[in-house]
């Protein structure tokens, strides 16, 4: 394939040796929020050069390529434009789409090649589609949740695991066969079908609170997919940016597991919504404190170091927008506002800052887990709005708690805990959160939007 | 052949790439996730050019129809993706001028 026209393959080689290089400037760059904008322009112009070198190629016919690509554009706008909240889900989507390149060109590439196709090439190409197959099915399935198109609980039967591993098995096989015997073209299609299958039936038994550890999964298979396909068509560039998206997406869920004290095996394989109904049964009367809003924003005026705690639930009530009015109102009477982040608070990595960020909160007031929990016991107000599990301290004591052992953000330890709940239903994953009835914790009930609504505007009469 | 020699040179380059990503990738900041979710989701969908190629070439009808919407779907990445990237990182702002009329 290579070496036909000399000087313009060479020229096309140093093209994608130039991109892979920006390419990895791009995600260094994204190591701080000031020269990350600069990676954007990086990685843009790494593609424009990969793109442009790739058209050079000899004896291509271009109108097709053209309408594709202004066919791809049109589609790509308006998910740039999606609103933030729907970001988890916009992401979800374009690894489909990325894995839907990778698996079209794998199976084409399987019909042109074999059965002259050696043993090795064959095995990448079936992992390239295995791999890509399932991600686009298990993230459409992801994006389908999130959008709430499908219901968010984990939906369980008997013998899942077994299907499952059956199905894998299968598609194994079958490759397995492929690389014996390229000829047996019919058995391709099984082995795509099955894929497709498994990536459905993986994200079946997955809840809404493991969302941050599957994105990043199906994050990590398409850019491995993607790498494998870069195998098939001996392009280093491709190799490159596989291998790079494939770690990102490892990292992630390594860090996202961590931040859940779940193994990936368990997060995948072991459905979290059957545990919880022993645990919630029989406590049913226990007292709790609640508060108005005029004596929430009496409290929150009264501090010196207040620390909100976001979860998913502020997203959902979009409340960002009036947290960061109640940041300003308090920053303005000289509070200390800050805000702990955990890792999977949301519904991907990062989820909370960048809805936080929208809201012109600035990123410096945005802390880490790690980094803030030591600060609890000196703060005045624990503030916490549409977060359940991550501050539930049973994860530190109760070793029978389904997320015993998962680190959670201390809020327990302020002086005052203030929580803003719809009601006393449990939360995501259905875990009583003892954190509720503590005698520091004041209960406040109420849409998170309204009731920060209600805070902000007693905040600002009672002062002029 | 050298279809052996290309394969070691591909693996060399695979696990030096895996290397970078994961020592440049380490660094990147935790507030900073989900943009880079959304960017690497762009740069991944250089798999366009394998199926640029594959439309170009227009080996037969099959690939050319594959080829056609693969190349559809990866741009809509890239465009997409670049994009989104760019919108959330004109978001991240910190709050230095506020610090300065505190420090006054």
């Amino acid at each position: 394939m290579t070496g036909e026209i000399g000087a313009i393959q060479v020229l096309i080689e140093l093209l994608y040796l130039i991109a892979s290089v920006l390419f990895i400037l791009s995600l260094k760059w994204m190591s701080s929020p000031t020269t990350a904008r600069h990676g954007i322009w990086a990685g843009e112009i790494g593609m424009v050069l990969a793109i442009g070198g790739t058209l050079l190629n000899h004896g291509m016919s271009y109108h097709l390529i053209a309408i594709a690509l202004v066919l791809g554009a049109i589609i790509g706008v308006p998910l740039g434009e999606v609103a933030m909240t729907a970001v988890p889900q916009r992401t979800a989507l374009s690894h489909a789409f990325g894995a839907l390149c990778v698996t079209l060109v794998g199976s084409a590439e399987f019909y042109l090649r074999t059965p002259d196709i050696s043993r090795f090439m064959m095995a990448v190409l079936s992992l390239e589609v295995i791999l890509g197959g399932l991600t686009v099915t298990g993230s459409l399935m992801a994006a389908g949740k999130l959008q709430e198109i499908l219901p968010q609980r984990p939906l369980t039967y008997k013998g899942q695991n077994l299907v499952n591993f059956l199905l894998l098995a299968g598609a194994l096989v079958i490759a397995v066969s492929l690389v014996l015997h390229p000829g047996a073209r019919s058995l391709f299609p099984f082995m795509v079908l099955i894929a497709l299958a498994f990536g459905v039936l993986l994200i079946i038994p997955i809840g809404g609170a493991d969302m941050p550890t599957v994105i990043s999964l199906l994050n990590g298979y398409a850019g491995l997919s993607a790498a494998a396909m870069g195998f098939v068509l001996d392009s280093k560039l491709l190799i490159i940016a596989g291998a790079l998206d494939g770690s990102s997406g490892l990292i992630l869920s390594i860090i996202m597991s961590k931040a859940m004290n779940r193994s990936f095996t368990n997060v995948l394989f072991g459905a979290f919504g059957q545990v919880q109904a022993s645990a919630a049964a029989g406590e049913e009367a226990r007292p709790v404190r609640s508060a108005t809003p005029e004596e929430a924003a009496a409290i929150l005026s009264a501090a010196n170091r207040v620390i909100v705690v976001p979860g998913y639930g502020m997203a959902v009530a979009q409340a960002q927008h009036k947290v960061r009015e109640l940041y300003d109102a308090l920053t303005k009477r000289g509070v200390d506002v800050r805000f702990a982040i955990h890792p999977v608070a949301g519904r991907m990595p990062g989820h909370m800052n960048v809805l936080l960020a929208e809201a012109d909160v600035p990123y410096d007031r945005l802390i880490e887990m790690d980094e803030i929990n030591g600060d609890f016991p000196q703060t005045d107000v624990a503030l916490v709005i549409g977060a359940n599990d991550v501050t539930n301290p049973a994860a530190r004591s109760d070793a029978s708690s389904p997320i015993y052992g998962m680190p959670i953000l201390d809020v327990d330890k302020a002086h005052t805990v203030m929580v803003i709940k719809r009601s006393m239903n449990p939360g995501f994953a259905g875990i009583d959160n003892p954190l509720y009835y503590l005698d520091n914790t004041l209960m406040l009930f109420g849409d998170a939007k309204a009731f920060v609504g209600s805070i902000v505007r007693e905040l600002s009469g009672g002062h002029g | 052949m050298n279809s052996s020699s290309n394969l070691i040179n591909a693996l060399f380059i695979f696990v030096l790439a895996g290397f970078i990503g994961f020592e440049v990738i380490r660094r990147v900041s935790p507030l900073l996730h989900t943009p880079l979710m959304s960017l690497t989701n762009a740069l991944d969908a250089i798999a366009v050019v394998g199926a640029i190629v594959l439309v170009g070439e227009h080996k037969s009808t099959l690939s050319t129809v594959f080829g056609f919407i693969a190349v559809v779907a990866a741009t809509s990445n890239i465009v997409g993706g670049f994009l989104i990237t760019d919108r959330m990182l004109k978001m991240f702002k910190s709050s230095r001028p506020a610090d300065k009329s505190v420090t006054k």
